[in-house]
């Protein structure tokens, strides 16, 4: 059974019920709606939270792998729980806000920086006709919302009075919006062969085959994947938090909760990237070639992959010079993408001219 | 949903909005109850400039190079926005070559106005 198949067999019977004791139905189930979709946030709510407290285990540990270190492993089997601890320990921290800080912008950034994030999550496949809400536009909105978040990255750089945070947060807004349009153009290509933007449609369209299994396919998901790491801030494009020339960059003067709530953000806004990547170019929640059918398996399987991927560039790029970052995206990334629209373009033409 | 029309998906995503800012409320709220609390003294409140004392406002003038990049990003974002729809009927649209030659066309002109700016050295950061 599909989610909408569910709500609408839930949403009739509190209609029979508010039916069977002289409430207005459609008021009923307009009510009953709403409240399926407030259970559905709550499950988004716990798998945000849940995902950055593992994510940030998961880093440790890797980092750990790749320097020939063990990494946490006293705080539960395996230090699982040391994220808890972290988060139990940042919650008890005094809360400092730095002299002639903007109020306002310092304390909205923190509290909004999760909601792109969680708005995301309201958006993907997880499985066959599970999508809580599938929106005829759903990668448009999924790219729109994922580069909102530069808007609160620059209001927490603006609001801390500090010159590093504010340097930081200027060095966010030249990295996204340069790493944006190739990141559009490359889905752009996926949209042409699918004809739709409904996340539904092309993961389906990919049941057989998967997009990364062609030329153009590749050339898409390697651009992506690149303004991906860029758009998360992560190492080699973490020059808005460089830790060598602008302290902690934008978040420099946060403490406490306020900090822990950017840190949980940076890591699911990676979850987020890695599962619009794995659902338009790996599959989404189809197995290889037809293999294993559909199964949410896959999609965490895949999500695991583009996320180990990304930590794995941390540890094997150095950092780039943002003059250097920015002449990649404009001058390699920007010309590759439009290469692309048209490769894929004249690939689509020739086969319908063979038919 | 059965409920909703189209536009109502729309009005949906509102709730995951507020789940969201729930998200910073909660904690906000956890961290205000169980937080520690100490004298807010002069030096702790002051802007972490590595040690230093801060000199001058935070609130400078930002560099030029920013406004250039911002106006070739608007030029470039409307550019997908363009070239979006179109993406969308071309597995569809006939004659298909016409579409290609178009949309060929298009970019090719986007083209050269990048080059333009390559030229110019605009694109240049030093």
């Amino acid at each position: 059974m599909t989610l909408i198949e569910l709500t609408i067999k839930i949403v009739e019977w509190v209609q029979a019920l508010a039916a069977a004791r002289g409430i207005d139905p459609s008021w009923a189930g307009f009510a009953a709606e709403v409240a399926i979709m407030c259970v559905l946030g709550g499950i988004v709510l716990a798998m945000v939270s849940v995902a950055g407290m593992l994510l940030i285990w998961m880093e440790r540990k890797v980092s750990a792998h790749m320097q020939s270190r063990i990494g946490p492993n006293r705080v539960g089997p395996f230090g699982l729980f040391q994220s808890v601890a972290d988060a139990v320990k940042l919650l008890l921290k005094e809360d400092i806000s730095p002299r002639g800080k903007d109020l306002i912008s310092f304390w909205l950034a923190p509290m909004l920086i999760s909601v792109p994030a969680v708005m995301s999550f309201a958006c993907f496949p997880y499985h066959k006709g599970w999508i809580p809400i599938d929106l005829d536009l759903g990668l448009l909105y999924l790219m729109a919302i994922g580069s909102a978040a530069v808007i609160i990255i620059f209001m927490a750089g603006y609001g801390s009075n500090n010159k590093y945070s504010m340097l930081g947060g200027m060095r966010t807004i030249a990295q996204i919006i340069t790493y944006e349009i190739p990141a559009v153009l490359a889905v752009t290509a996926v949209v042409m062969t699918t004809g739709s933007l409904k996340m539904s449609t092309i993961v389906d369209a990919q049941s057989q085959v998967w997009n990364i299994f062609s030329v153009w396919g590749l050339i898409a998901f390697i651009i992506y994947i690149i303004c991906a790491t860029a758009e998360t801030n992560r190492t080699p494009f973490d020059l808005p938090e460089a830790e060598s020339e602008l302290v902690a960059g934008y978040h420099t003067e946060y403490t406490g909760m306020k900090f822990a709530l950017f840190f949980v953000a940076e890591y699911t806004n990676m979850v987020v990237v890695s599962a619009i990547a794995s659902a338009v170019f790996l599959g989404g929640y189809y197995g290889p070639f037809g293999l294993g059918g559909a199964s949410p398996v896959w999609m965490l399987l895949k999500v695991i992959a583009m996320i180990y991927l990304m930590m794995w560039f941390r540890w094997t790029f150095p950092r780039l010079r943002i003059d250097q970052m920015m002449m990649f995206g404009w001058k390699v990334l920007l010309p590759i993408s439009f290469a692309n629209i048209v490769l894929v373009g004249i690939w689509m033409a020739f086969k319908t001219l063979g038919q | 949903m059965a409920n909703f029309g189209n536009s109502g998906y729309y009005a949906l995503l509102g709730i995951f909005f507020l789940f969201g800012l729930l998200l910073g409320i909660g904690a906000y709220i956890t961290s205000w109850i169980l937080r520690a609390r100490g004298a807010k003294t002069d030096m702790k409140i002051s802007p972490y400039e590595c040690g230093e004392e801060t000199s001058g406002p935070t609130y400078i003038q930002f560099n030029a190079r920013y406004y250039v990049w911002a106006l070739i990003f608007l030029i470039f974002d409307v550019e997908t926005l363009f070239i979006l729809p179109w993406a969308l009927v071309y597995r569809t649209f006939q004659p298909m070559m016409l579409a290609l030659t178009e949309m060929a066309v298009f970019l090719l002109i986007l083209l050269v106005g990048l080059m333009y700016a390559w030229k110019k050295g605009v694109l240049r950061w030093n």
